[in-house]
């Protein structure tokens, strides 16, 4: 049975600095959950309070509905996997897989069995008498998640584990331990500051900054629907862009002195200042369906295969704005195009920077 | 080939031929061996001279006031078979290096995990604790250790506010090596700032995952802090067990230079020092010298020979 996770206004203080400011969270059981944001914006500070290695100043941490926040660490029925590793480098991944069994007063056999059953998991059963410094960066994360699965912990927390691997080995790792979370079924809560991980692993992705909830759900719900404009702009790659607009009558906004039918009710008052936020791979070129939204010239060409990024300052703005077409376009540095958009795909945000939903 | 190179290399060019390599690295790289020239001078006049010399002085009977004579290894032979204070002396430095070498790199390490959880006021108190490392071999601090354990000495006084009479810890010779052994556990500071630079080496998250796996301090000291400090060990280990081989000051000043009473510290460079200079028997000193050479050599290869069995290095 998976564990749920509960914190209820949890904060955490240095002193007088908060880092951890009032988070309302619910993680369902099973779910496969990532802490996002970028750097300092408390999401690795969060999984430690959840691990149990750093205090929590306020609110609670509720796992299975008991109150863990005086708990120690061990008895959370938590394993986590460092960023680092944390494997100790004088002992063979034998030896780092069964210590924490070892500590725990397993029996020789019973710790045989399941190093053995985790290394035939991850595949390291070559490597068992080897010493971390004898492994690839790879091996090492295996063993840093062999260790953490031997004990058979109700919650996997992992800490930033891809961020010392090279791009290739760090795909094939999201997809093992996106794999080793579909077989084992456990909670697992997910750090990291790389925003295509979490589109790609989560089920349940939360995004933080300064130490607060921006917002907390699905993948594409945050994708599509952000709640606001920090979320907007942080998912997405590359990301979305954003233009001052002012709401105009008639359900439409103008941008500089172009008009854009929006085609649905904004509920705010004409005349107010909103910026719109239009993702690159909403903005077309040349014709087809949709608005047009004026010309551009073409400042770069990014040629990556299987799409194609073009960088345009348009002539009816300031801001250059960022074009993903898919396929293979011939456009080239210096050209003109027509920028067209669908106005269903348009975000609106207002001054706070607040979603305003049509 | 760099500018400067190829300078050197005209210059070379241009001047006559000169005979044997020695000749052509001092013309090559004269100002070098200027440089080097203090510590050369000092390396061969002041070490590896004497050293050589009391090599040979060791197989003569050179007395200070006469001329050596080649006496071959009977220095040597005496020594293990007819010289009782020499096997007072070794087993008196034995002792000590046995007690003295654990107890100090024990009380050091202590403090350094204290100090290493992390304080305030952190360098002072590493200044503080390093004090007596300074101050500990100087001729005062052994006098002060002679006041302080002397029969109406402050320790026997702070005794007798509690009803205890204590002996007359320097004049005892049940007592009076125990008390250089606490006074060479005092100055801890050296081998306590090298323990602490290793600590601070040590990554917390070994022992947060280590706590995650349930394990107590006791446990994380045992399985991960000593085999991970293990690199630091040894090289204290081996650096104390030399400097207590050498301790000389402290035995000399408590003792009056006699080693007493009843030869109880009679360190072996107290009772090397005593024939050299008090019996101006300079050759058999300078055999005792190199016996002790030995025995620290000896001691040092089985240290290192050992480590493949406790050191783990983390390359």
């Amino acid at each position: 049975m998976a564990t749920t996770i509960q914190l209820n206004s949890v904060e955490k203080r240095y002193g007088a600095h908060d880092v951890i400011r009032g988070i309302d969270l619910d993680i369902k059981p099973g779910a496969f959950t990532v802490f996002v944001g970028p750097s300092g914006c408390g999401k690795s500070t969060l999984l430690r309070m959840i691990a149990g290695l750093e205090s929590i100043s306020g609110g609670d941490l509720m796992i299975d509905g008991a109150r863990m926040n005086d708990v120690a660490a061990a008895r959370r029925g938590i394993a986590m996997v460092f960023q680092s590793y944390a494997l100790y480098p004088h002992m063979s991944v034998y030896k780092n897989l069964a210590f924490g069994l070892e500590t725990a007063g397993y029996k020789r056999k019973e710790i045989q069995q399941r190093v053995n059953d985790a290394a035939a998991t991850l595949q390291i059963t070559d490597y068992l008498h080897r010493k971390p410094k004898a492994l690839s960066g790879g091996q090492r994360q295996r063993v840093a998640i062999g260790r953490s699965i031997v004990r058979d912990p109700k919650i996997f927390l992992f800490d930033e584990p891809l961020s010392n691997l090279d791009a290739e080995l760090r795909v094939q790792m999201r997809v093992e331990i996106t794999k080793l979370h579909e077989r084992l079924g456990n909670t697992m809560i997910y750090v990291t500051h790389d925003q295509v991980e979490a589109m790609t692993m989560a089920d349940q992705i939360v995004v933080l900054r300064g130490g607060k909830v921006m917002q907390a759900g699905s993948p594409l719900e945050l994708y599509n629907e952000p709640a606001n404009q920090f979320v907007a702009g942080f998912l997405g790659s590359p990301k979305m862009n954003f233009a001052p607009v002012r709401v105009a009558d008639g359900g439409a906004v103008t941008l500089d002195r172009h008009r854009i039918e929006v085609n649905r009710p904004l509920q705010v008052a004409p005349g107010e200042d909103l910026t719109l936020g239009i993702r690159p791979e909403h903005i077309g070129i040349g014709e087809g369906p949709g608005q047009t939204l004026g010309e551009a010239q073409v400042d770069l060409v990014e040629h990556l295969g299987g799409s194609t990024v073009l960088h345009v300052r348009p002539q009816f703005g300031h801001e250059p704005l960022t074009v993903v077409l898919p396929g293979q376009h011939t456009c080239r540095t210096g050209d003109v195009v027509t920028l067209r958009i669908d106005p269903a795909d348009c975000h609106f945000f207002d001054g706070e920077g607040r979603a305003i939903r049509g | 080939m760099s500018a400067y190179d190829a300078i050197e290399g005209g210059k070379s060019a241009a001047r006559p031929e000169t005979s044997g390599w020695l000749a052509r690295a001092i013309h090559r790289n004269g100002a070098g061996y200027l440089f080097l020239a203090p510590w050369l001078i000092g390396f061969f006049c002041l070490t590896l001279g004497p050293a050589l010399v009391s090599l040979y002085l060791s197989f003569t009977d050179f007395d200070l006031l006469t001329s050596p004579e080649f006496v071959g290894a009977q220095n040597y032979v005496r020594m293990v078979t007819a010289d009782a204070k020499f096997a007072a002396a070794i087993r008196v430095t034995l002792v000590y290096v046995a007690l003295s070498v654990p107890l100090k790199l024990a009380f050091a390490l202590a403090i350094a995990m204290v100090l290493n959880r992390g304080m305030r006021a952190l360098p002072a108190y590493r200044a503080i604790f390093y004090l007596p490392s300074l101050l500990g071999t100087s001729v005062a601090i052994a006098v002060l250790w002679r006041q302080l354990f002397a029969a109406d000495g402050f320790v026997n006084s702070l005794l007798a506010t509690v009803g205890i009479e204590g002996p007359s810890w320097i004049s005892n010779p049940n007592y009076s090596l125990y008390t250089l052994v606490v006074l060479s556990v005092w100055q801890f500071g050296s081998p306590m700032i090298i323990f602490l630079a290793g600590l601070r080496q040590i990554p917390a998250d070994m022992y947060e995952a280590a706590s995650l796996d349930g394990a107590s301090s006791r446990r994380q000291f045992l399985r991960i802090t000593l085999p991970l400090l293990s690199p630091v060990i040894f090289f204290n280990v081996v650096i104390q067990t030399i400097e207590a081989f050498k301790a000389f000051t402290p035995a000399f000043i408590i003792s009056g230079g006699s080693g007493g009473p009843i030869n109880s510290t009679l360190f072996y460079t107290l009772y090397l020092y005593q024939e050299a200079f008090s019996y101006f028997r300079m050759g058999y000193a300078s055999a005792l010298a190199w016996v002790l050479v030995i025995i620290i050599a000896i001691f040092t290869a089985f240290s290192f020979l050992t480590t493949k069995y406790w050191v783990h290095y983390d390359d």
